[in-house]
């Protein structure tokens, strides 16, 4: 299914939130999941894993390591879903 | 006419099995994660956070995995109240003994006293132990066997690069033994198994041992010894939500619900995959969740009986209790069973 990359960012913003308790309001497209929102490795699985689910998409382990701005990862969701 | 094959061995009363006993060895010797730190670059806050250690136990020199299998076992045997020529079958699950043969289980059992067992050792890495505790089960209901020591043992000091930071934190040392015998009762659910043989690469030993063959490792600097690699990602991912499904399987194949276990001891794997498999799982709060971890790091197939023992001892659960066992590691393999604790 087709997601717009507003809803996809809206959806991942408040994933983020719910994994790594950090506010959705500073989920940005500019910002690197490690260095600026301090998403750790693992709780990237979670995200990732819940990012699957909400959007009916797979992201693959060896792509995970390639998202590293929210940007990239919501582009990588718009894209596999459509 | 061919012959009629039979099975003329007397039947025995007890047509169940269940774990009699436990009993775990800990190496003395208590690494923090200040001393770690020595070592890698990384914090305690780091290590806490990312895997939920706190300390952990490694084994000195002197202190052979098979030394502490047979500390693990003495300890079993002797709550258990049998004497260890009444053991049919020593069966020793673990990765980091050092020899390829003669095996570490025929060495535990002349250490024990009982030279004459069926022994052998399992590789199913941290789901050894579970491997072994259906292995068991079936060997006594299958009247192979009727008392059979299970044991877990790892040195995994001797095989990671503890100068790794991604690894030279999680893993540790330890051992754990149980004594499983016969009952009249079920004290062992259906071992549910299998593997993810397509996932043969997330957990590995970086080389095989033929890389050293050629030539002296101290003259040749081009051979390495070959560590045990992981990649964390992956098997976080696995192990979690591919592992809760398994457990969920266990519970229904025992017919046992979430709610009414005693205990549920996870493979001591990293306390972030517990936290993540309880919530995969919708374990009802009110059940205790092992987290060994803190005080022991990972120590692979004998994390789950030195779990057991713990939290026996400790008293969050009774003798008696029903709890929920699940393994899963290098393979990947998992097994996981409803027990009766002992």
């Amino acid at each position: 299914m087709a997601h717009s990359a507003e809803e996809v960012l809206a959806g991942l913003a408040g994933i983020v939130e719910e994994v790594a308790g950090i506010p959705a309001s500073s989920v940005l497209m500019d910002k690197s999941f490690t260095d600026d929102l301090d998403v750790d490795s693992l709780s990237m699985v979670e995200v990732v894993v819940a990012a699957e689910e909400k959007f009916g998409v797979k992201i693959p382990d060896d792509e995970v390591k390639n998202l590293v701005t929210v940007g990239d990862a919501v582009n990588y969701i718009v894209k596999a879903g459509l | 006419m061919p012959a009629v094959i039979k099975d003329l061995r007397p039947e025995r009363d007890e047509k169940f099995a269940r774990i009699i006993s436990v009993g775990g060895y800990r190496p003395p010797r208590i690494v923090t994660n200040a001393e770690v730190c020595e070592r890698i670059d990384s914090t305690d806050e780091w290590i806490k956070e990312r895997s939920g250690i706190e300390s952990r136990r490694w084994a000195g020199p002197t202190e052979s995995v098979v030394d502490m299998a047979v500390a693990a076992a003495e300890k079993a045997i002797s709550k258990a109240k049998i004497t260890s020529d009444q053991i049919s079958a020593v069966i020793v699950a673990t990765i980091t003994y050092p020899y390829q043969t003669p095996s570490a289980a025929t060495d535990v059992a002349l250490r024990i006293g009982n030279p004459k067992a069926a022994a052998f050792d399992i590789s199913a890495a941290c789901a050894g132990f579970c491997y072994g505790v259906g292995l068991a089960n079936d060997l006594i209901r299958g009247g192979t066997a009727e008392y059979v020591l299970v044991i877990g043992v790892e040195k995994l000091t001797d095989f990671i690069d503890l100068d790794d930071r991604s690894i030279g934190f999680l893993f540790a040392d330890g051992a754990g033994a149980v004594l499983i015998g016969p009952s009249s009762t079920r004290g062992i659910g259906p071992t549910v198994w299998g593997s993810d043989a397509t996932a043969r690469e997330a957990i590995n030993q970086k080389s095989s041992w033929l890389a050293l063959k050629p030539g002296d490792v101290h003259e040749n600097p081009d051979l390495h010894w070959p560590e045990i690699q992981m990649q964390g990602q992956a098997v976080f991912r696995w192990a979690v939500w591919q592992m809760a499904p398994i457990a969920t399987k266990a519970l229904e194949a025992a017919g046992v619900a979430a709610a009414d276990l005693d205990a549920f001891i996870p493979h001591q794997a990293n306390a972030r995959i517990i936290d993540a498999m309880v919530k995969a799982l919708a374990l009802p709060s009110h059940v205790p969740v092992s987290k060994d971890i803190k005080n022991s790091g990972n120590t692979s197939a004998a994390s789950i009986p030195l779990a057991m023992e713990a939290m026996l001892e400790s008293g969050e659960v009774a003798s008696g209790g029903t709890a929920l066992l699940i393994g899963f590691g290098a393979g990947l393999v998992y097994a996981a069973q409803v027990v009766q604790l002992p």
